[in-house]
């Protein structure tokens, strides 16, 4: 049974994918639509995005010191730490993560709520390609502002480890810039763009997929909320584990 | 013209239409009638498309919807208006961004073009200054008024209505009755609406097809229903004892 509704879903999802990615009828409102995506996704997470960074940055800084207290390692190694820990993991799958809550849900609920108040059949019967028009432009703009977020979340954290770090005098700044300079490694910034993007890509038509197929009333709207966070969540995991097989074996 | 042909609709082990065969008109205000449950709804989404039929064929002007590929039925579709039950407007868009939805989608009109067309829409369906409201800041009637204004910009050839009436006062159900049987005659739509209001049936049933039990039990017009002795009809329309009395005066005058 488990096994014949993970291939009945999983067909449903490839096939929406198909319809998704079809020519627009109009590619000005797609752009337009896109734009309106990119808004809502990029300027309406970055302060939850830099928060939850500042203090992903401030908690690692703290935590580290703590734990190489006393140890042989010098100092500066956790702003090295810091920017390696958040570049490969902490701010691609922690942002995501918080994403998939903030946006996909939100996604999930606005495409769902539309095929209960049957927008979706309107359009439908009017010619539009709904699966392409509702969910193409959602993935596109979290395809483009999701890897920036990431950035953002990247840098951010260094910051929040120097707030933790530097001026309570944990460490010196002198300690904590040489630390963040050195072994740098671009490929760890190649790296977190392509978790960054899968990510992105999942939690985005996961949820569309959520609240696109929706069916019944306000209880099946909330499910199919939740269930964009958890099946995104656990993907954006297990993606997370293979991409970390893949480039770093 | 519309055409079902010998249409079966069943959902799992539930049989809801069961060989339905008629004809839409154009020009005239075809009513699908009947109780809830009847299979109105099923045979309405069935003909705009959003089921396919288990068996059977449905024809807009001798084309087989059903047997047409992705881009025909587009085609197709851009010919068809809807007004919804609930009236499905945009909330995020205002009231001439919804009308003008369907315009920026398939046409390449000029915004004054598009904005011409969107007030002449509006004035239509006697609407004024509301171009820039929310679907929420305005009335049901309204709303109503709003998405037939959206169903008609594109110039459709069918227009379907699911419950017009549904949650409006009998004065706004009137006027909305007659607004889509004026737009119907002047543009020689092909116009199908889901019912159970019996007012609509007496106000504007040119043809009118009843359902029970998923078949047709009745069809016939406006005129016909006071006269038809058929005993479903009856039960229908002239539900209740104080409506009986009513058809029972008007048959003695």
């Amino acid at each position: 049974m488990f096994f014949k509704n993970f291939l009945f879903h999983m067909g449903r999802y490839t096939m929406m994918l198909g319809t998704s990615f079809s020519r627009p009828e109009k590619s000005y409102m797609y752009y337009k639509e896109t734009m309106r995506q990119m808004n809502d996704i990029g300027i309406g997470s970055l302060v939850i995005v830099g928060l939850i960074s500042i203090f992903i940055g401030a908690v690692t800084a703290v935590q580290f010191l703590y734990q190489l207290d006393g140890t042989l390692v010098p100092v500066y190694y956790i702003g090295y730490i810091i920017r390696d820990s958040t570049i490969i993991e902490l701010a691609p799958t922690i942002t995501c993560l918080v994403l998939a809550g903030k946006v996909g849900s939100n996604m999930a609920a606005e495409i769902g709520g539309m095929r209960q108040k049957e927008h979706i059949d309107a359009m439908e019967i009017m010619g539009v390609n709904t699966a392409a028009y509702l969910i193409m432009p959602k993935v596109i703009a979290a395809l483009v502002v999701i890897p920036m977020l990431v950035a953002i979340a990247a840098f951010v954290s260094v910051i929040g480890g120097y707030l933790a770090a530097v001026p309570t005098g944990l460490m010196s700044d002198a300690e904590y810039i040489q630390g963040v300079r050195a072994f740098f490694e671009p490929f760890n910034v190649i790296m977190m763009f392509v978790k960054a993007l899968v990510f992105a890509f999942l939690l985005t038509t996961i949820s569309c997929y959520q609240g696109y197929y929706v069916r019944g009333g306000s209880i099946e709207l909330g499910q199919a909320s939740t269930n964009a966070v958890v099946f995104s969540d656990i993907m954006i995991l297990l993606a997370d584990y293979i991409i970390a097989v893949l480039l770093t074996g | 013209m519309i055409r079902a042909e010998n249409i079966y609709k069943s959902f799992e082990e539930n049989e809801v239409l069961k060989g339905i065969s008629t004809e839409f008109f154009p020009g005239k205000t075809n009513l699908i009638i009947g109780r809830s449950g009847a299979g109105k709804t099923v045979l309405l989404k069935l003909l705009i498309g959003l089921l396919k039929p288990t068996t059977g064929k449905v024809f807009f002007d001798k084309v087989d919807f059903f047997s047409l590929g992705k881009r025909e039925v587009r085609n197709i579709r851009m010919q068809v208006g809807m007004l919804f039950q609930a009236s499905a407007l945009f909330d995020s868009m205002t009231v001439e961004e919804n009308i003008r939805f369907p315009l920026d989608m398939f046409t390449n009109m000029t915004w004054k073009e598009k904005k011409d067309r969107v007030n002449f829409c509006l004035e239509r369906v006697s609407l004024g200054k509301v171009n820039d409201s929310y679907p929420s800041e305005i009335s049901g009637g309204m709303q109503k008024r709003v998405g037939i204004a959206r169903a008609i910009v594109l110039n459709p050839k069918y227009l379907f209505c699911d419950e017009p009436n549904s949650g409006l006062d009998p004065k706004t159900s009137i006027v909305i009755d007659e607004l889509i049987h004026d737009i119907t005659i002047e543009n020689n739509i092909t116009t199908v609406i889901n019912t159970h209001d019996m007012n609509s049936v007496m106000e504007i049933g040119d043809n009118v097809i009843l359902l029970y039990q998923g078949q047709i039990a009745w069809r016939g017009n406006r005129d016909d229903v006071l006269h038809s002795d058929n005993e479903v009809l009856h039960d229908f329309m002239f539900a209740s004892p104080f409506l009986q009395q009513l058809r029972d005066s008007a048959l003695q005058k």
